[in-house]
């Protein structure tokens, strides 16, 4: 199954593959979340969302519905 | 060329202190106003860049790229756009900050791009070593084809160094630093040759955007350049992309990060501020110590701004000759100014407190922590923003509430703002609060008059919650819900902004409200010192049969005639039937009345009408006066029953005619205002007829 966005845990790393360009809003492009990208969930708002990562260096929340679009891979390196 | 004044343009994301930039450059020196048409707030400040040269600095609303997604950044897009407007730039200033470089980066490389001179300022330069950051300049500046300042604003360094390149603007490049076209060059090549005078990425942003310059040429482009959304949309990532491509090569070279001295006190105030229980705990009594100081520490100079304006007007009365005009300056104007100078102290704590919430960057943290929340009654985490800062005025926070992405969440945050408590109401609540409430300390220390305060915040805060549900569930609206918010890094708020941001909002409300109302003031005056002949002019003769005119009660009965005679009175009588049952007598009934322009008219009103009402000389305080008052039973008219009554009328009813001025503009329509108005006063009345029916 496809990872997203959305299952990573808490300090976890991973890099941005691809996502549907209609679903993800510009601003989070502009952002830096972009496909090749590395992004890190920070942390977890009490009752699962939204979810706020750091990626490219640009510290920013997005929902749970959102990050659920952005499918990526664990980077092993960083994943411990 | 030799001008005397250079325009310039300050443009940057949000959160890199480009509020702070131009507050060191500008000073004082600022003017706000909005642009024409629509509430985008307007900042011009003056600049004196040596002994002979001046700058006009435009303070352009915070934009994360030329995308526009919003009223606030059209402005930007729009003004770059236009060659003709009377601001466009010789050059802009595009503010960067230190940490955040590469994402503030690709703003500038899209103004490059429009070929207009551009210098760039990295901000927090303090915090480069703290950080580990290490820039090579020289190399940057090669590369981006600019000059660059390091600034601190907080530390007020690097400033000259943005005035003297500002003076030399002439000298900077004004080349482009990549070729974004070549993205999809076909396309643009045809775009190129098709408008050989335009250049590619303003044609470009034209397609994409909706700014209403170039109309001509838009409508040529519509039929040979169309492309579908999903289309421009990918050609926009693709843009993304590519500049942040270049910016990432640039930055490989130009800036080295000892990751080893990167502290990590961000990381450890979340892990506590967005803490599952403390972060809510924490918020809580913040809000709880806000209200608190609130009321406590503006209650001495409120007392004594009463007090001085009471003592004024028995000085003027007792020192000018006798007349019309005394009356006037005594019993109009006096009180009038009074009534609005007592609000500054809690309107200046108000702005004290959200700014530094906002500066600090905790206020994205709340943001984040009830987004879930908001959402169960239809609206978004970012609706946090307006309903807090609501708390201080329902216009801003209406305005504040652009940023919402989703539609349906940004209506329904617009329609409930007005619930909460706004500064305006404070004033009506503190003086009903001393008067019915007594001043009491529980535990020592939670002054029951504060607590009767909290409670009236909580009621508003209550019923937009529920307002917005029901909203919530009646509203067919379907739009996407997109929801991005930045999560600034932490700072010590900068005594320079707060305090300006504190000086222009009272001043804007002493101008703005104040006013309408010295107007309704000296307009209260006449109607309540001048009445139909028959009545009011043969007033001592009336009098003088009821009672003998050497009685020592003589003049209180004759003034008291004369105001239940005068044209107030009259309108005043005619309107007490309807508010009779929620407890108000016809003085209180055109109190509400006129503060149905504005709330904060009510203590005023009330002010005029017992100073007109008043021969005994000496001029009282309004709250003694109110204490005063009595019906005819002989009973107090301020009493418990009454008091809760209006508190609760003022805490629902809708009585701001700026606010309903906003909504219509902010909602294209005034099908909404209108059910706002139906809904909270037809509520308002309701509730506190309840009370005062349960309560007598």
């Amino acid at each position: 199954m496809q990872i997203t966005v959305g299952d990573l845990k808490i300090g976890q790393k991973a890099i941005i593959v691809d996502f549907d360009v209609d679903t993800i809003p510009l601003k989070l492009l502009e952002m830096g979340c972009l496909p090749g990208n590395t992004i890190e969930l920070i942390q977890i708002a009490p009752f699962g969302c939204p979810l706020y990562f750091n990626v490219n260096d640009s510290h920013v929340a997005i929902r749970l519905e959102t990050a659920k679009e952005i499918r990526v891979v664990i980077n092993n390196t960083n994943n411990d | 060329m030799t001008k005397d004044t250079i325009k310039v343009a300050l443009i940057g994301n949000p959160n890199t202190g480009k509020t702070s930039v131009f507050n060191q450059l500008t000073g004082l020196h600022q003017q706000v106003g909005n642009y024409p048409g629509i509430t985008v707030e307007k900042k011009i400040g003056a600049c004196k860049l040596n002994e002979t040269s001046k700058a006009t600095i435009i303070d352009l609303p915070g934009t994360y790229s030329l995308n526009a997604s919003s009223i606030d950044e059209n402005v930007v897009i729009e003004l770059l756009l236009n060659k003709k407007d009377e601001n466009y730039p010789d050059v802009v200033v595009v503010v960067s900050e230190v940490e955040n470089l590469k994402r503030n980066l690709l703003l500038f490389t899209q103004i490059k791009d429009l070929e207009i001179p551009t210098i760039l300022v990295i901000n927090m330069s303090d915090r480069m070593q703290l950080k580990g950051i290490e820039l090579n300049i020289p190399f940057l500046e090669e590369q981006l084809q600019t000059k660059i300042a390091l600034v601190s604003s907080r530390k007020n360094i690097g400033i000259e160094k943005i005035k003297e390149l500002i003076l030399n603007y002439e000298s900077l490049p004004n080349l482009p630093c990549l070729n974004a076209s070549s993205i999809d060059p076909e396309y643009f090549e045809k775009l190129k040759k098709t408008f050989p005078n335009q250049l590619v990425y303003k044609l470009w942003l034209v397609i994409t955007q909706d700014v209403n310059f170039l109309n001509l040429e838009r409508n040529e482009m519509e039929s040979s350049f169309t492309k579908s959304h999903a289309d421009l949309k990918q050609l926009q990532q693709k843009e993304t992309i590519k500049r942040y491509q270049f910016i990432n090569e640039t930055l490989k070279l130009g800036q080295k990060i000892d990751q080893s001295k990167a502290t990590d006190v961000r990381a450890k105030l979340d892990r506590v501020l967005t803490h599952k229980v403390f972060g809510y705990l924490i918020f809580f009594v913040i809000l709880f110590g806000i209200f608190q100081s609130i009321f406590d520490w503006s209650s001495i100079p409120m007392d004594y701004i009463d007090r001085s304006f009471a003592d004024l007007a028995s000085f003027a009365k007792m020192n000018l000759p006798a007349g019309e005009f005394t009356n006037l300056i005594s019993e109009g104007i006096i009180p009038g100014i009074g009534g609005i100078l007592i609000f500054i102290p809690q309107i200046a704590f108000l702005f004290l407190f959200i700014s530094v919430l906002e500066e600090s960057g905790y206020m994205s943290r709340v943001v984040f922590l009830m987004d879930k929340i908001m959402r169960r009654y239809g609206l978004s985490g970012k609706s946090i923003v307006p309903l807090i800062s609501g708390t201080a005025c329902a216009i801003p926070a209406i305005m504040g509430a652009r940023n919402i992405e989703n539609w349906k969440e940004r209506l329904i945050t617009i329609l409930v703002t007005p619930f909460i408590t706004c500064s305006a109401r404070l004033p009506v609540y503190a003086i009903l609060i001393s008067l019915i409430i007594p001043q009491q300390r529980i535990f020592g220390f939670l002054s029951l008059q504060g607590l009767t305060l909290m409670g009236l915040y909580l009621l508003g805060f209550g019923m937009a919650l529920l307002s917005a549900y029901i909203l919530n569930k009646v509203l067919r609206i379907s739009s996407k819900s997109y929801f991005v918010v930045e999560m600034p890094s932490y700072k010590i708020p900068l005594f320079k902004n707060v305090a300006i941001n504190i000086i222009e909002k009272t001043k804007a409300f002493v101008f703005g409200a104040g006013k309408i109302i010295l107007a309704i003031s000296i307009i209260l005056w006449f109607l309540g010192s001048h009445g139909p002949d028959a009545t009011f002019g043969n007033a001592q003769n009336i009098v003088s049969k009821t009672i003998k005119n050497t009685d020592s009660n003589y003049e209180n009965k004759l003034s008291e005639y004369k105001l239940e005679h005068s044209y107030i009175g009259t309108i005043g009588k005619y309107i007490e039937p309807s508010i009779k049952p929620l407890g108000y007598d016809w003085k209180i009934g055109i109190a509400v009345v006129s503060s149905f322009a504005a709330r904060e008219v009510f203590v005023g009103t009330l002010a005029t009408i017992y100073s007109v009402g008043n021969q005994s000389g000496e001029e009282a305080t309004i709250k003694e006066q109110m204490k005063n008052e009595i019906r005819e039973d002989g009973s107090k008219t301020f009493n418990f029953a009454t008091g809760i009554s209006l508190l609760i009328y003022y805490a629902l009813a809708m009585q701001c005619i700026s606010t309903l001025a906003i909504v219509k503009k902010e909602t294209n329509s005034w099908k909404w205002p209108l059910v706002q108005l139906l809904f909270m006063s037809g509520l308002a009345y309701l509730s506190a007829l309840l009370a005062y029916q349960i309560l007598n």
